[in-house]
């Protein structure tokens, strides 16, 4: 991979500077050039990567390097800090709806991202942490997506709400939200068709349903083999919904998963959860630290300097 | 038909900005290869190539600089005269790629385009693990009104596709089009149950021309690069489809694949409609990454 030697390269660029204790401008220039490199290789967006290596650079010039780290440690501790900032460090939990009424989630995003998927896996960690989830079939444009909807709410004995794909999302949300108290669910998740950022009708079914329905919290799915056009959907899909948080799926793949960083960037909203395969089980809790290190391929690196 | 306007800026917006051609824009330039995807190593390499054109011909507008790039994209995305002649002869289309980037919407789409073509045709459901992955394929075939096989859900893939070939055979169908089961490809156990599919293809139908197609969400970034390179592994890819164009993102990792990998788009996926699929155009497609 283009940048498993991150650290390696940056032994290079400092290798041959004696440790001068300090750190010049153009020792940090050429190792912010790798840096920069790096996170476009992992599909950081480009303006991301610009605002981000500014920063750095700005810290790190003239920075006094500490006794126990080298220059090269130096640095990559400082790009680690500002990737961590950037990310986040913390945890970000879901929020129920406190007093009465069901907490509703809703789940948007591109087509394929994993909404139907993440729909069913996150109903099926609630319920073993109690809850009475219900899920909702909104999709109905995509053939078969209620079916799919079906057979995963089956797997996991959660019960799907469907009203067939002849009555429009917002009155089957409606309806559901009825048979939802008939039935005491406390918990209301509703899978949405997968549609583009740009697609004035679908972005308008979706005002619509959150205008009307008021769920707790719009989660965006977001692929994380996404390329520089992540910022872009998730700018789009947060001006026009307002996303609470965000779920990034597929990164058992071998991914860098940039489009992490940038969709926070860009919308400043927590990342819940990482899908983490295929089974309805793989669903974990996000945790931004660890994602910073896989951005930049050198999560060994950084134990070490944790360490020193 | 319909076009790709994007709303991001292209690289025609940063050509315009500038009155010479200096180091700034060159940097101007290579970022907006970098926001269509094509990859840091790829966008530098073909504005190497461009910067030593520019000193041989010794061009000094900018606008020039757009002509000599688009000749050179154009160049690394020209297909071969026999990349559709698998259409004139009776063959069989294995449909590959990670999950969700449109596999099984491209197979409705193709199925289409070959009954309308008065051809007959055979789809082959062999997703039978995803959720509802036959129903959504069986839908497809009623849209484009050809016939399917299909097992059990959870049955052996390489079952379905024995029995569908053996159809095919029976039916005497001119193509025969197999749905896989999306998976990503550092998942080795999946990457060997595919690599068997193809085998059975092989072995039990050696006289249909074979054509392996894998299919690319063109929202995607670098990874797809990975993505081909682990699939050529276990098939031998005869072309590309890259879905969902008439998104924002531009696909320019096809032209890091093509460069480094030799495999060519066929198809790009322009909608979720039936219709909505057309033979790869490099000059549109070139085209269209230079619009903003
Ligand atoms: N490997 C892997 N696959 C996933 C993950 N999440 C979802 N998928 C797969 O991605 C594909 C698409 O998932 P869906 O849940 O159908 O996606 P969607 O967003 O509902 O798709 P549309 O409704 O068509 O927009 C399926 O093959 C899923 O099995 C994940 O975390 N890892
Ligand atoms: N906008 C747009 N959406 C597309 C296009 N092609 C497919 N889709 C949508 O993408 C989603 C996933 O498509 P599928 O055909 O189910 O993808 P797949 O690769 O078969 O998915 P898995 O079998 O789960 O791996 C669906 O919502 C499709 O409608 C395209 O060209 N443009
Ligand atoms: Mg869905
Ligand atoms: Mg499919």
């Amino acid at each position: 991979m283009a940048f498993e030697s991150l650290s390696d390269k940056f032994q290079n660029i400092f290798n041959n500077l004696k440790k001068k204790g300090k750190l010049s401008e153009a020792d940090v220039k050429a190792a912010m050039r790798e840096v920069k490199m790096a996170l476009l290789e992992a599909d950081v967006n480009f303006k991301v990567v610009k605002d981000f290596v500014n920063a750095v650079k700005e810290r790190a010039i003239g920075d006094e390097v500490m006794e126990s780290l080298t220059p090269g440690q130096h640095v990559i501790k400082i790009v680690n800090e500002e990737m961590v900032a950037l990310m986040g460090s913390d945890e970000s939990e879901l929020t129920f709806t406190t007093g009465g009424g069901p907490t509703i989630y809703m789940m948007v995003g591109l087509q394929g991202a994993g909404k139907t998927t993440t729909s069913a896996k996150l109903a099926g960690l609630l319920k073993k942490k109690g809850k009475k989830p219900l899920l909702v079939a909104c999709d109905i444009y995509r053939p078969a997506a209620i079916k799919q909807l079906q057979v995963v709410g089956e797997q996991l004995s959660i019960p799907v709400f469907s009203m067939g794909n002849q009555n429009k999302p917002i009155d089957i949300a409606k309806a559901a939200l009825e048979h939802g108290s008939k039935n005491h669910h406390d918990l209301i998740i509703l899978d949405t068709a997968g549609r583009l950022h740009i697609d004035e009708t679908m972005m308008d079914e979706l005002i619509e349903l959150k205008e009307v329905i008021k769920p707790k919290e719009t989660l965006l799915v977001v692929d994380a083999m996404t390329g520089q056009d992540a910022v872009h959907v998730a700018e789009l899909f947060n001006e026009k919904i307002g996303v609470d948080g965000v779920i990034l799926t597929k990164l058992d793949g071998d991914t860098r998963g940039g489009a992490a960083l940038s969709v926070k960037a860009v919308t400043q909203k927590p990342i819940k959860f990482a899908g983490m395969g295929e089974k309805l089980s793989d669903l974990e809790v996000f945790y931004p630290e660890r994602m910073a290190s896989r951005i930049l391929g050198m999560g060994d690196v950084l134990t070490l300097i944790e360490k020193a | 038909t319909k076009t790709r306007d994007n709303i991001l800026g292209g690289v025609d917006q940063v050509l315009s900005g500038f009155s010479s051609i200096d180091e700034d824009f060159y940097e101007e330039l290579e970022e907006a290869l970098i926001m269509a995807d094509f990859g840091v190593h790829t966008a530098l390499r073909i504005l190497s190539d461009i910067k030593v054109k520019v000193k041989e011909q010794h061009i000094k507008d900018p606008m020039e600089v757009k002509n000599l790039l688009k000749e050179e994209l154009m160049e690394i995305m020209h297909l071969s005269d026999d990349a559709y002649i698998f259409e004139e002869k009776k063959s069989v289309i294995l449909i590959i790629g990670v999950n969700g980037v449109g596999k099984t919407t491209t197979i409705g789409k193709l199925a289409m385009r070959y009954k309308a073509q008065g051809k007959k045709v055979v789809l082959a459901a062999a997703d039978t693990f995803r959720a509802a992955a036959i129903e959504q394929l069986t839908e497809w075939s009623n849209r484009a009104n050809v016939d399917i096989v299909a097992g059990q859900a959870n049955s052996d893939p390489g079952a379905v596709v024995y029995d569908a070939v053996f159809a095919a055979k029976a039916r005497k169908a001119d193509m025969l089009i197999c749905d896989t089961a999306g998976r990503l490809h550092n998942k080795k156990n999946l990457m060997d149950e595919l690599g068997k599919i193809n085998k059975i293809i092989d072995r039990e139908y050696p006289e249909a021309h074979k054509e392996v197609l894998l299919v690319l969400d063109s929202t995607t970034g670098q990874n797809a690069l990975q993505q081909a390179k682990q699939f050529k592994e276990v098939a031998n890819i005869t072309g590309i489809v890259l879905t969902k164009l008439d998104g924002t993102a531009k696909g320019g990792i096809a032209i890091a694949i093509q460069s480094e990998l030799n495999l060519s788009v066929k198809f790009i996926g322009v909608g979720e409609g039936i219709d909505d699929l057309q033979d790869f155009n490099p000059e549109e497609f070139v085209e269209a990454l230079f619009k903003q």
